[in-house]
């Protein structure tokens, strides 16, 4: 037990860059019903950023600005870390947001948060928590930065709900994947310290 | 003041004159139809009311009376209190007290909004319920989720004392109610998720100072077991009993913490509670040193321990090794039935895992262990011999085992799932029908579990599951079910579309009445189940339905307010995996039917 000894990437990586939107995402919100049913048009067209080609390096996937991101084959399969965040977000964030990140009566659906929320505020979110006081609601999501079993997976969740925000992946278990990459395995014990 | 000095007095020399008597004030007021002054009804738990003036012929005309938005809108679970004139609320966090004037129409007599840290809210898992209040001698006991304990003067509001049950930043909360009984009051502990290592904590009911606290894991010293008396199926649990059945210091973030209900045997002393899940939720990670399957005591057991000393009389493991996330925490409803054509003073009870278990309440001796939902597949049975090395242990099948199918691998179509045949919310047993009244839950899974590293605080979960209806049933995710306890049998069963997450409440009218997901208040024939009234309420009802009676008349009362793992789970809907592919949305979502929203409801006849 304890926390000592866990090397990870500091969260703090990921706070400046291009975050700072989070004022025109709720404005974003307000539009996005409506613009929620000309995005269905579109068949779960890419959004910007996966429409431009992407690079994969040892099994792991990005944008062509260094966003992770997930690769789906025609026939269903997925990369190993677009699996792996689906099992890590069954652990560590469903009890609050929902399977499959549909949301829940407790906390939001983050298949929508996904669709306006870039990878920059979206690792703030989860490093730093964030909290809502308001007259008829009080919610608070916790800062995860300090847990492992987020943190070292934190890519992985990113793309699997990105995915499912893209409307590329359907709800449940993703039924084909890749084999676990030798890259993945180094990366999980070195985040957790070799443990 | 002079007359409360005086019955103080009176009150020490009665508890010093007869130790064994339960507290007078709750003994007396349950006993009175009229008034519902503690969350189980009654010190046995059995949700019974006396009031008949509503029955099988009139529920159909039943009317709402008056309503009562609560301003709070996460998932409401347990009931208001009704003390004479006045009816008393609860909310969810930021648990918020009201007390309402029967008298005049309801008005708001006193609030009591205690301050606490939203940091507490994400430790919840599953929702900032409260399963409510309790009275005792003109005191209200409000158990926050900051684990905070605090006795309200039930006339003013006023605070009398306060102490600190836990630590939220180690992850531990509360959403249990308190059992008061004679001079103290006795409380649980959240946090399962989260490593917490589990407790049950006696506090003196006048001034809040702590009188003995039991460890669910640990040394004897610090788990209350007796090596020579402390009683497990029939033989004394030996010496380190918890100590022996974990590997090297696991059981220090252990799990077993105790947030479900507590009843109480006067004739013993005894009060009776279930123990929750081992953390984490991977079983390899928890296996002994030798790999294979350890018990982990006393996790997921029913233990029965004195009042006065918390020192256990005896304890029944009911998923040693659990690899399902099986919570025994449901309530112990206690009763004296015909157990195989014998009179016995039993203790009935309604686990996660599926089975519906009927002890000796004075012995802890096992009398029946059936599958109160025949969906339920993980186990073959429990082994009711008792020359053999199995007594009382479920038969695990291999299939179902995600421990022997392995981590990293995902074990399909384990029923129930984790959130169990059936949850916290309590059943009820009629004296009349001499049958068992439960809401089900109807729902299956599949389980992955994977290594996780402990941090103080942060979840410890370490599986990925999910849940679909029972598969080859009626498509729907619940039943609300009779039970015979003495033969272990399904008397009838009624199916729902959503997992029935609302508290039953038995009448002596001859109806039973439960709350849906949707947010219906239904009204059942005692005898078959059959509908006889139902009223969609502003919102799905996870609370639990009480009655009493003012001014002659008789009363309905439940909390709508949709949430808790329910809300959680099937707000978005289930999706079933052997429908292959993308087969999506072909089961109900919750949100398609109701929304978030406190409010108390109140029925009467016209």
């Amino acid at each position: 037990m304890g926390e000592a000894g866990v090397s990870r990437a500091s969260p703090t990586r990921f706070l400046p860059s291009h975050r700072g939107c989070l004022l025109k995402h709720v404005g974003f919100a307000l539009i996005f019903t409506a613009a929620f049913a000309v995005l269905s048009l579109l068949q779960g067209a890419p959004t910007a950023g996966q429409t431009a080609a992407k690079k994969e390096k040892d099994g792991k996937w990005e944008t062509a600005d260094g966003t992770p991101t997930y690769q789906i084959t025609g026939d269903g399969t997925v990369d190993w870390y677009t699996f792996s965040g689906f099992r890590r977000y069954h652990s560590e964030c469903h009890v609050c947001h929902g399977p499959d990140g549909e949301g829940s009566t407790y906390a939001p659906g983050l298949i929508e948060s996904l669709k306006t929320m870039s990878y920059a505020d979206f690792m703030l979110v989860v490093a730093s928590g964030r909290e809502v006081v308001r007259a008829d609601k009080q919610s608070k999501m916790p800062a995860l930065g300090d847990n492992p079993n987020v943190m070292c997976y934190i890519d992985d969740i990113y793309v699997y709900l990105k995915a499912r925000a893209d409307g590329v992946l359907p709800r449940g278990r993703p039924a084909k994947r890749v084999e676990k990459p030798a890259a993945a395995d180094n990366a999980e014990k070195a985040c957790f310290g070799g443990k | 003041m002079h007359r409360h000095a005086l019955q103080g007095v009176l009150l020490a020399v009665a508890a010093l004159a007869t130790p064994a008597q339960a507290n007078k004030d709750v003994v007396d007021r349950t006993a009175d139809p009229n008034q519902w002054v503690i969350q189980t009804g009654d010190y046995a738990n059995q949700r019974y009311s006396k009031l008949d003036q509503i029955n099988r012929d009139n529920v159909k005309n039943l009317k709402v009376v008056w309503t009562f938005s609560t301003g709070v809108l996460r998932g409401h679970e347990g009931s208001p209190l009704v003390v004479g004139d006045l009816m008393y609320v609860h909310t969810p966090f930021p648990n918020i007290v009201y007390a309402l004037d029967l008298k005049n129409e309801g008005k708001i007599v006193w609030k009591y909004e205690p301050k606490q840290d939203p940091s507490v809210i994400p430790v919840m898992c599953c929702d900032t319920v409260y399963r409510g209040l309790a009275h005792a001698d003109d005191t209200i006991y409000l158990h926050q989720a900051d684990t905070t304990l605090v006795a309200l003067d039930a006339k003013t509001g006023k605070e009398k004392w306060k102490v600190i049950n836990g630590d939220p930043k180690k992850g531990e909360t509360n959403t249990a109610t308190v059992l008061p009984v004679k001079d103290k009051i006795i409380v649980g502990i959240s946090g399962a998720e989260f490593g917490v290592r589990g407790h049950v904590t006696a506090y003196d009911a006048k001034t809040g100072k702590q009188v003995w606290r039991a460890y669910t894991l640990g040394p004897d010293s610090e788990t209350l077991f007796d090596p020579e008396k402390t009683m497990s199926l029939g033989k004394p649990v030996g010496k380190d009993s918890s100590l022996k059945t974990w590997t090297g210091e696991q059981w220090k973030i252990g799990g077993g913490t105790a947030w479900g209900w507590f009843s109480y045997d006067p004739e013993t002393n005894l009060f009776f509670y279930g123990t929750a899940n081992p953390s984490t939720w991977n079983p390899v990670q928890r296996a002994g040193s030798d790999g294979k399957p350890i018990d982990q005591k006393w996790t997921m057991s029913i233990i029965a321990r004195d009042v006065d000393t918390g020192v256990a009389r005896w304890a029944y493991q009911m998923t040693p090794f659990d690899e399902w996330d099986f919570d025994g925490v449901n309530e112990m409803i206690l009763a004296d039935i015909d157990v195989k054509g014998q009179k016995r003073k039993a203790l009935v009870h309604f686990d996660r895992n599926g089975l519906g278990y009927t002890l000796d309440r004075v012995t802890g001796e096992l009398l029946v262990a059936d599958k109160y939902d025949p969906a339920v597949n993980w186990t073959s049975g429990v082994v009711m011999d008792k020359n053999s090395p199995q007594y009382g242990r479920p038969q695990v099948v291999k299939q179902f085992s995600t421990f022997q199918t392995g981590q990293d691998k995902n074990t399909k179509g384990v029923c129930p799932a984790a959130l169990g045949s059936k949850d916290q919310q309590p059943a009820a047993f009629s004296p009349r029908t001499n049958l068992f009244y439960v809401p089900t839950n109807h729902v299956c899974m599949d389980y992955e579990p994977f290594r996780v590293s402990y941090t103080a605080g942060q979840p410890y979960v370490g599986a990925t599951l999910s849940m679909f209806p029972a598969p080859g049933s009626h498509g729907g995710m619940g039943n609300f079910i009779a039970w015979d306890a003495g033969q272990g049998k399904i008397a009838w069963s009624k199916p729902e579309l959503f997992s029935v997450w609302s508290g039953a409440l038995a009448t002596a009218g001859g109806v039973v009445f439960y709350g849906t997901l949707e947010g219906y208040l239904k009204a059942v024939d005692e005898k078959d189940g059959k509908d006889l009234f139902k009223f969609k309420t502003p919102s799905g009802i996870i609370g639990n339905v009480m009655t009493f009676s003012h001014g002659g008349k008789q009363y309905v009362a439940v909390l709508s307010g949709v949430g808790g793992w329910a809300g959680i789970g099937l707000a978005a809907g289930l999706t079933n995996p052997t429908d292959g592919l993308g087969a999506v949305g072909g089961y109900a979502g919750l949100r398609d039917y109701t929304a978030l929203g406190g409010a108390l409801t109140v029925f009467s006849l016209p």
